[in-house]
């Protein structure tokens, strides 16, 4: 049943990485930029997991791998999404571009 | 006792350093250091002289030499140091005798023990003894070169003597003062000193050594004999000819001849001791005795002319002094032309070949023109003495019933106590003064048996025999000589005193008048030592030359004329004396040539008018050229040019470029900080965006490189 090709996958996958980066650079909500974080890390999976289908790699490195990429992802959402919630509640904003303490 | 001579300049040497350095404020001491450097070198020589006269064998042949130094020419040296031979110690009877006496007699003129002492006393004590250490220095050295030296330091004690009083100043402007007749001294005699240099300095190159018996050996003088020299406007020569008469030159100079003379009658502004010491008996005879040592470089050449050149200028000297001096009226100026006239008598006797009689001559005319000197100091002294007093208690001697306005009016004007118009009758008031005078008057003029006519007969005999010209003008020269000293006397000794001050002079201190009687006796005596019957002189100095021929016609001649000119004296001021204020007699009979001869026959004028004037204008030629135009200019051009040139560099190197370059990479940092920090908004996406970008063209160049 191999009849897509892996490029195709890979293009999707890349698509999908240049979309979420392209969020992350110019979205101005603090949550929008995690939801693009999400997408590369997304992007990232699918890669892992048709390289590993097409057998590019032997055994289950990459399955293995997109698990952990997965979990990364949750508990990083989490961690994240209480840093949004602190800076909110000390900076009364989500926006990314107002939070520039660290500056000249 | 030979080996002692190196002491005899020593003493007084010693006595000048310790007089300036430690004795200064102690007149006394100075006095008696100053008498003791003398006597000891008296003493000295005198014993030096009995040895040679009595004790040594050939001393001419053979002569005493002490070696004191050496001066390193390469792989030789030139030795330097002292000698005896006759002639040398012929000069040492002489000059440390009178010397002595003359020191004796400076305490007394300089006024130790009254309060008219002279302020700078210890410093001419200390002065006359240098200017002994100077003449006793040279009548032993062995060598030219030390010759010249102390020549040079007699020269220097010459200009320091005469302008001793160098602040007296006086209101005719035309009358020369201390500081200048010193000046002029030294200036004059430089000339001659320059001349003899060269002289030096050629003999030094033709025979590589300047000692005499070196110079004087027969090899030698072989050599310079028939070397001969080309010069440009006076044909060719031999080379000892045209030294001997650069040597000659100094002798000019030093010895006051014809053409420069002019220094020695202005000399006589410094003190009377200075003038007995050195005008009369030391210094101006050292030209003589230069040319007497040197003799025998004179007579290398036959016939040549560098005697007869030195017998001209005696001669035409001698003749050209005894002239003017009949027309002066400063008795220290009679004395001074008679001291050039009677140099030139022993140039003469030397240019003929009377070697001995110059010697002779040299001897007597130290001891008494030393002492016509001392004695005219004496006269002075003693009438300025009478003009203090009359200054000073002048209404309590009014006994001619005059004003004292007068008086006063006397006193205001520069009273001469030189002046021989202002002395008369002064025999009564200062007998050992007169008696003293008139020894050394009889003596000058050549009366028998004093000690001038042995001497003068001499080489008026060998005139006659050599050269009748010479002869004739020295023959006159004698008449006018004993004129003079005629005119003299009977101005200054007879007739009525012609002021108050000569009224009230008196006899000078013992330690005046004891020196004078001394020297007296020697004018007295010292002609023995030279009569045609036993002359002991000859057999002592001059036994390389032929002797004279006594010549009882030139005797006569000369007595008669002697005694002729002080019987004329006699006549025309002796018999009626001068009154106060008569004008001189000998005016009215000569007119205009008294004119001419009480002004010297206007020498000093023409060197004024040429040589001094050209002298002054190259001087301001050079200044123009070193200060204004030339020199100064250039370096302080230079200067300025450094200057410039730096401030230059400073503003186009320094401040923009290198100041730039520091400066500029300051301020890149500072330029590049300022915008850098820009950067850092804070805002994350930003950073990730730049972090992207760079990610990106890394990857580029990954892939197409």
């Amino acid at each position: 049943m191999i009849s897509i090709p892996l490029s195709w996958y890979l293009v999707v996958a890349a698509g999908l990485f240049c979309i979420g980066l392209y969020g992350v650079l110019s979205r101005r909500n603090a949550i929008n930029v995690l939801m693009s974080i999400e997408l590369m890390l997304n992007a990232v999976n699918i890669n892992l997991v048709a390289f590993w289908r097409y057998g590019m790699l032997a055994g289950l490195s990459g399955m293995v791998f997109a698990i952990f990429v997965i979990t990364l992802a949750a508990a990083e959402a989490a961690i994240g999404l209480a840093l949004i919630i602190a800076i909110y509640r000390s900076r009364d904003t989500v926006i990314v571009e107002e939070v520039d303490m660290l500056k000249w | 006792m030979f080996n002692l001579i190196w002491l005899i300049p020593v003493f007084p040497l010693l006595a000048f350093a310790l007089i300036i350095l430690v004795t200064r404020d102690d007149k006394r001491l100075s006095t008696y250091l100053a008498w003791g450097g003398i006597g000891l070198s008296w003493v000295i020589s005198w014993g030096v002289v009995v040895q040679a006269a009595f004790a040594s064998e050939h001393l001419g042949e053979h002569p005493y030499q002490l070696p004191l130094f050496t001066i390193p020419t390469g792989s030789s040296g030139l030795t330097m140091g002292f000698m005896v031979d006759p002639l040398t110690a012929a000069m040492l009877f002489m000059v440390p005798f009178v010397c002595l006496m003359i020191f004796i007699y400076s305490k007394g003129y300089m006024g130790l023990d009254t309060p008219q002492v002279d302020p700078r006393y210890s410093r001419f004590f200390a002065y006359i003894s240098l200017f002994a250490c100077g003449m006793l220095g040279l009548v032993l050295s062995d060598n030219l070169l030390t010759l010249f030296i102390f020549w040079e330091v007699m020269g220097l004690c010459s200009y320091l003597l005469i302008g001793f009083w160098f602040e007296k100043k006086y209101a005719d402007p035309n009358r020369i003062t201390p500081k200048q007749a010193g000046l002029k001294a030294f200036l004059t005699t430089r000339v001659g000193d320059v001349i003899m240099l060269l002289g030096l300095l050629y003999l030094y190159v033709q025979t590589g050594s300047l000692t005499f018996p070196e110079i004087f050996s027969e090899h030698s003088l072989e050599g310079l004999a028939h070397a001969t020299v080309t010069l440009p406007l006076l044909g060719t020569m031999p080379v000892a000819t045209a030294i001997a008469l650069l040597i000659f030159g100094g002798a000019v100079g030093k010895s006051a001849q014809f053409p420069l003379h002019v220094w020695l009658p202005d000399a006589m502004e410094g003190p009377t001791p200075v003038s007995a010491l050195i005008h009369a008996a030391t210094m101006v005879s050292a030209g003589v005795y230069l040319v007497a040592r040197c003799f025998p470089l004179f007579s290398a050449v036959e016939h040549g002319p560098q005697l007869v050149v030195v017998a001209i200028i005696g001669t035409f000297t001698a003749f050209m002094a005894s002239t003017i001096a009949i027309a002066q009226d400063d008795i220290k100026r009679v004395l001074a032309y008679s001291t050039i006239s009677q140099l030139g008598y022993m140039f003469a006797a030397l240019g003929i070949g009377g070697y001995v009689a110059a010697v002779f001559h040299l001897l007597t005319h130290a001891f008494f023109k030393a002492l016509l000197f001392l004695g005219s100091g004496s006269v002075i002294h003693g009438v300025e003495h009478g003009h203090h007093a009359v200054a000073h208690h002048g209404h309590g001697h009014d006994a001619h019933g005059t004003h004292h306005d007068d008086h006063a009016e006397e006193m205001q004007a520069e009273f001469d106590a030189n002046d021989m118009k202002n002395m008369g009758g002064l025999r009564h008031k200062m007998p050992r003064t007169f008696v003293a005078f008139m020894a050394g008057t009889l003596a000058l003029a050549g009366i028998i048996p004093f000690a001038g006519f042995w001497s003068k007969d001499e080489i008026l005999a060998h005139a006659w025999e050599e050269a009748t010209l010479v002869w004739v003008f020295l023959t006159l020269g004698a008449f006018l000589t004993a004129f003079y000293m005629g005119r003299q006397i009977f101005l200054v000794f007879f007739g009525r005193a012609r002021t108050e001050a000569a009224e009230h002079a008196h006899e000078s201190p013992g330690s005046m008048t004891w020196p004078l009687l001394i020297l007296a006796f020697f004018a007295v005596v010292l002609g023995f030592i030279g009569t045609p019957w036993a002359h002991v002189l000859h057999k002592f100095i001059g036994h390389a030359y032929p002797e004279g021929h006594f010549q009882p016609i030139v005797a006569a001649i000369s007595l008669s004329l002697a005694a002729l000119g002080l019987l004329l004296g006699y006549f025309v001021y002796g018999r009626r004396p001068l009154a106060q204020g008569q004008p001189d007699p000998l005016e009215a009979t000569l007119g205009p040539v008294w004119t001419v001869l009480r002004n010297k026959y206007y020498v000093d004028e023409l060197y004024q008018a040429t040589i001094i004037r050209f002298a002054v204008w190259l001087s301001q030629v050079f200044y123009k050229f070193d200060d204004l135009w030339f020199v100064d200019p250039i370096v302080d051009g230079v200067g300025k040019l450094g200057r410039e040139l730096s401030l230059f560099l400073r503003r186009a190197i320094d401040d923009p470029i290198v100041d730039g370059a520091v400066n500029g990479v300051g301020q890149l940092a500072d330029w590049g900080g300022r915008y850098l920090r820009l950067i850092q908004t804070g805002r994350m996406q930003e950073y990730l965006l730049f972090g992207m970008t760079v990610l990106l063209m890394l990857l580029g160049l990954y892939l197409y490189l």
